[in-house]
């Protein structure tokens, strides 16, 4: 075992083996920040694994288990119940999940939680695709990106999971990102306080599956926000909705397209199709907010 | 009066559940509704949490005994075999979680009705069963088994099954002992091991590399070796706080038996009534009820069967493409070196809520009087028309 001379600062320890470049590992850094010891978490099967570590050894400094791919919002239920029985209400049960563990086989779990009330933080890290088996496509994989299991690139949309959340009126929910830190910490707090279930759907660019130089991960994160490709908002009560990052002048989709190889066997008229829908979920989701004001 | 589903219900409030997690399925649904009466009434101190799956009832209670708190779920059915994944990691993760199981058909097809497909399933999953034969023991067992289970040398889940309808809606008078009593019994619960604290921080559950893993599955079969005795010692305790005993296997008139019928749960007072009318005519008949599938008590069984003897094992559940039903091999496996004196003929009765007659009783004992042998399992009570009802023929 090597001894580490100069230890972490925060709550997760060095020498995670994690890709280099991974979004996820920034934000798993900076949510346990925020949230502090007094944290529970509850990982599935998944990229974020390898912080629950490898035999006798993790890199968390919280209490954790490791709970299977589909259960992760109902074995942070159980958490939760087993501490307000004891009384011991001051501590945080945080689920961290990726999409595929989300918005596909953990959906039933998560929803039975949302819709229970109970009072858990999940965080859906989203890298787009079940990543720690291979690049496979998920539910959240977006139109026209190329995975293994969609090579010549997925042909649906991905499902907007914030609206599915949002229809359990849940009472906090946000969008959030790596490339906006600041954000995403005043979301993470903001979460931590609320009165019930809460909700953050992280976007986590993936090197490695997404293909990309790995220095570029706050980059393609920050284009995927400055192009409406990743939008961050607030969703309070599951309809007050506020964007949080308005982008006066957003860049073209193609922008973000060209940086990642996972868009390569798009032709124009497909970017003009990416575009589109881009475009139309922007202005939905402009309509919600103005809504709310 | 109580049910089998009340009777666990109370056993479960008597245990002092901190954490329910229940979803309804037939015939388990009234253990689900009483637990969450109590909770409203303020009879039980517990956090009810009304999951949307069998999956998440198991997930929840591993998470809330996780955190110190004794837990309390109940299934059935396909609601067992949904859980079927959840099932080992309580297990792995050594949580001695406590669950009644009513015995009900898997499908297909659609049978609401008891045999015991479900809960022999997952015989393998690292969990212990009892067998109830009626409402009483089906209280009795409950208390057992979380005493039993929760003792550090054991540390395994149990399930406490008793049949679909034949005694989850089946009513009959029921001791219910204080409260004061069973908190004596069992006491207060505390974690051992693994748990979840962020005052003593550990991360549970982790990839195991090949260098750990066969170890850690090693002290479960250890856990179950040790519960051997453990499950005596607590029935003992039981019977001398409570007054009713019980044994892991228990034989009725096996003395000098020639034929003996092994079964387990509500079968086992049919299978003692057509004996007793055995005797009356002289004949040399015997049964053996196990109570204590897993872990199987082998030695008690090599004590008590009865030299020389043919045993008929009924099985309400068939291993398809084995030559017997699970308990008849585990009977075989358990006589086969030692008890090269006995003979043990598999058969399958009951199955989808065929009651046990009488007749696939005395068809079994006559047979076996006559000294009639089949390796392979006879289905006893099987209508004359299996091979047609339902079946596909080409229409000319």
């Amino acid at each position: 075992m090597l001894t580490i001379k100069d230890p972490a600062r925060g709550l997760v320890g060095h020498g995670v083996s994690t890709c280099a470049g991974c979004g996820l590992e920034l934000a798993i850094r900076v949510i346990l920040d925020i949230l502090g010891e007094k944290t529970v978490i509850v990982i599935p099967p998944s990229c974020a694994a390898l912080f629950s570590g490898y035999g006798n050894e993790t890199t968390l400094g919280i209490p954790g288990i490791q709970g299977n791919l589909e259960n992760t919002a109902a074995v942070a239920a159980g958490i939760r119940a087993g501490f307000a029985h004891r009384g011991m209400t001051d501590i945080t049960v945080l689920g961290m999940a990726g999409d595929g563990g989300t918005v596909d086989i953990g959906l039933q779990a998560l929803s039975g939680a949302f819709e229970r009330g109970d009072k858990i933080l999940y965080v859906c890290y989203d890298n787009e695709a079940y990543m720690n088996t291979g690049i496979q496509a998920s539910s959240s994989t977006p139109l026209m990106a190329s995975t293994t299991t969609t090579p010549a690139g997925k042909l649906v949309n991905r499902k907007n999971m914030m609206q599915i959340v949002g229809a359990h009126g849940i009472p906090y929910a946000a969008t959030a990102s790596v490339g906006y830190i600041e954000d995403l910490r005043k979301k993470v707090a903001k979460a931590k306080d609320a009165d019930g279930p809460a909700f953050l759907h992280v976007h986590a660019p993936c090197p490695t599956g997404w293909g990309y130089a790995p220095a570029k991960t706050i980059e393609v994160a920050k284009l995927a926000v400055t192009t409406h490709c990743w939008n961050l908002y607030e969703m309070v009560n599951g309809k007050e909705i506020k964007i949080t990052k308005q982008i006066k002048k957003p860049a073209p989709v193609k922008d973000y397209l060209v940086l990642q190889k996972r868009f390569k066997g798009v032709t124009d008229e497909g970017a003009a199709e990416i575009q589109a829908q881009i475009d139309t979920e922007y202005a939905n989701l402009e309509r919600l907010a103005s809504l709310a004001e | 009066m109580l049910e089998g589903n009340g009777a666990a219900s109370e056993a479960m409030r008597l245990a002092r559940i901190g954490v329910v997690s229940a979803y309804p399925v037939t015939p388990q649904s009234p253990i689900a509704e009483v637990l969450s009466d109590y909770v409203s009434q303020g009879r039980l101190d517990a956090e009810y949490v009304r999951v949307e799956s069998e999956h998440s009832a198991m997930s929840v209670a591993i998470g809330a005994q996780l955190t110190g708190v004794r837990t309390g779920t109940a299934t059935s059915s396909v609601g067992l075999a949904l859980m079927f994944e959840m099932l080992g990691v309580a297990a792995g993760l050594r949580l001695p979680i406590v669950m009644p199981v009513v015995n009900r058909a898997l499908v297909s097809p659609w049978s609401l009705w008891c045999d015991h497909q479900d809960s022999m399933s997952v015989r393998d999953s690292g969990w212990m069963q009892f067998y109830a034969e009626d409402c009483q023991e089906v209280l009795d067992l409950i208390l057992i088994a979380y005493k039993a289970a929760e003792h550090a040398d054991v540390l395994l889940p149990t399930m406490v099954c008793m049949d679909g309808f034949f005694l989850s809606h089946m009513s009959q008078a029921v001791m219910v002992p204080d409260q004061e009593d069973v908190d004596a019994f069992l006491p207060f619960y505390e974690a051992k091991n693994l748990k979840l604290d962020p005052s003593d921080p550990m991360f549970i559950n982790n990839l195991t590399p090949s260098t750990e893993f066969m170890e850690m599955r090693y002290q479960q079969f250890e856990g179950f070796n040790n519960a051997s005795g453990i499950i005596k010692e607590t029935m003992a305790e039981f019977k001398n706080r409570f007054g009713r005993g019980y044994q892991p296997v228990e034989a009725y008139r096996c003395e000098d038996a020639e034929a003996v019928i092994i079964s387990l749960g509500s079968m086992s007072g049919t299978v003692k009534h057509i004996v007793d009318q055995y005797r009356e005519k002289g004949k040399k008949v015997g049964s053996i009820r196990i109570v204590c599938f897993r872990p199987f008590p082998t030695e008690d069984l090599l004590r008590i069967v009865p030299e020389n003897a043919h045993v008929g094992v009924l099985d309400r559940s068939m291993s398809l493409g084995a030559q017997a039903g699970p308990v008849c091999m585990e009977v075989r496996s358990a006589l086969s070196e030692r008890r090269p004196d006995v003979r043990v003929q598999p058969y399958v009765a009951g199955l989808g809520g065929r009651d046990l007659r009488p007749v696939a009783v005395t068809t079994a004992i006559d047979q076996m009087l006559e000294g009639t042998f089949n390796p392979a399992a006879q289905w006893l009570d099987v209508n004359e028309n299996a091979m047609t009802i339902r079946r596909y023929t080409e229409v000319a």
